[in-house]
């Protein structure tokens, strides 16, 4: 797990919470945790030793993130930590690097293709399209449909030889 | 008038950034189900639900720096029409596809410009909503110039079309790079974006792909304003507010 380093706590322990949070997952794509997707950032307490947990938003206008936020209370109300506070962190913008190799071994197995390796390659306005694997076939030999899928993270592909079509999680 | 400080420069410019996400995004979730094919559909629904969620940020945040404790939907759902300071750009009808296009592609080759300044903005909070939006807008800036491409450089009917789009839009350019008060205020701070700066930038942009869209840029160089400076909207406005506020006015404070 590459998780910034956490600081010193009093309440809790950091891995027992970050083992609960693995327990929240996204409901658009429900094998993957927050942790998984690196929308989880940082666990520490506030000055009165409140639990506190910072998340950082995939896409601004991202639907799921009110209820993920809901979800990560309860969850953690449920498991002993009352009242925990959810601070939204915009600042570095959250970036497909974030997400664990595990989180992108899950995806692939689910069906989606995961983004490639770094979002730092500054691509020009029409870099030339990407090969992207089919996740069902593995053959590189896609073509993109649209830019958009049926999520705003997602990008939609076809697969030219197994001929099925296939969801891209865009790499930003 | 209240005069000009720069606590409330700084809500009417984050509110005013705000509008102009609202604004268009209401636009095109207008398309909603009337699309040419479901991928344009969700294409345009995504590109709008970025938007709307930029403007909920930013009016979050002009509801935190006013510190009267308004709240996102203040801004959105209980201001009248001349409270809006959208680019006129962003309210113009939907027309057919190519203007939805065109729209889009002059705004989000601003709005390219104009996130990678505001990521460098003196304001923290600004600076990150420019960082985090500018990888979205990015995104829309790739799909209407593609598209842009594919009906210039298409039939000869999609061709004439798209020609008209540009020329019928063009006049509400010019808004994009003009200063309020507000803006020129905080600019003194580097807080906000000095617009008539990009301008150049943008013309290259939208002349580069203009011309590999076989369409020529528009020799007619006037423009029209108001909006963004003085809240005078272009008739199609009130209804947009009519339709966009009509649950939050018949039932204050109502939620899902």
């Amino acid at each position: 797990m590459v998780e910034p380093v956490t600081k010193a706590q009093k309440n809790f322990d950091p891995a027992v919470i970050w083992a609960i949070l693995e327990e929240i997952k996204d409901p658009e794509i429900p094998v993957l945790s927050i942790v998984d997707l690196g929308i989880a950032r940082d666990v520490k307490d506030t000055e009165n030793g409140q639990l506190e947990i910072v998340i950082s938003p995939t896409y601004s206008g991202c639907p799921a993130m009110y209820m993920l936020k809901e979800q990560i209370k309860e969850t953690l109300t449920n498991h002993g930590y009352p009242d925990p506070i959810v601070t939204t962190q915009l600042s570095p913008a959250w970036t497909t690097d974030w997400m664990t190799q595990q989180g992108k071994e899950k995806l692939e197995a689910y069906g989606i293709a995961p983004p490639e390796k770094t979002s730092q390659n500054k691509a020009v306005l029409f870099g030339g399209q990407k090969k992207i694997s089919c996740p069902r076939c593995k053959s590189d030999n896609s073509e993109q449909i649209s830019e958009f899928g049926s999520t705003a993270c997602k990008a939609l592909y076809r697969c030219l030889d197994c001929r099925e079509p296939f969801d891209y999680f865009k790499c930003i | 008038m209240t005069e000009l400080n720069k606590v409330n420069a700084l809500v009417q410019y984050a509110a005013q950034i705000g509008d102009n996400g609202l604004i268009i995004g209401h636009r095109m979730s207008e398309w909603c189900f009337r699309a040419p094919s479901i991928e344009m559909e969700m294409a345009l629904m995504n590109c709008a639900l970025d938007l709307i969620g930029q403007a909920r940020e930013l009016y979050s945040y002009a509801g935190k720096a006013g510190g009267e404790g308004k709240k996102e939907d203040d801004f959105a759902y209980l201001r009248d029409e001349q409270d809006f300071r959208n680019l006129l750009l962003a309210e113009v009808p939907n027309g057919d596809w190519g203007d939805t296009i065109v729209r889009l592609f002059f705004m989000s080759a601003y709005n390219k410009l104009f996130f990678t300044a505001l990521a460098k903005s003196t304001d923290a909070e600004l600076a990150a909503i420019g960082a985090k939006s500018l990888k979205e807008v990015t995104y829309h800036l790739r799909f209407s110039s593609e598209w842009l491409i594919r009906l210039g450089d298409g039939t000869e009917e999609s061709h004439r079309r798209a020609q008209k789009s540009v020329d019928d839009l063009w006049a509400y350019t010019g808004e994009l790079f003009t200063m309020t008060d507000a803006e020129n205020l905080l600019l003194e701070d580097g807080i906000s974006v000095d617009v008539t700066a990009l301008k150049a930038g943008w013309d290259e942009l939208v002349s580069q792909i203009l011309d590999q869209a076989t369409l020529s840029v528009p020799a007619n160089n006037w423009a029209q304003s108001g909006s963004k400076s003085e809240g005078r909207h272009t008739e199609h406005f009130g209804y947009i507010i009519t339709d966009m506020q009509y649950m939050q006015r018949r039932y204050p404070g109502c939620e899902w």
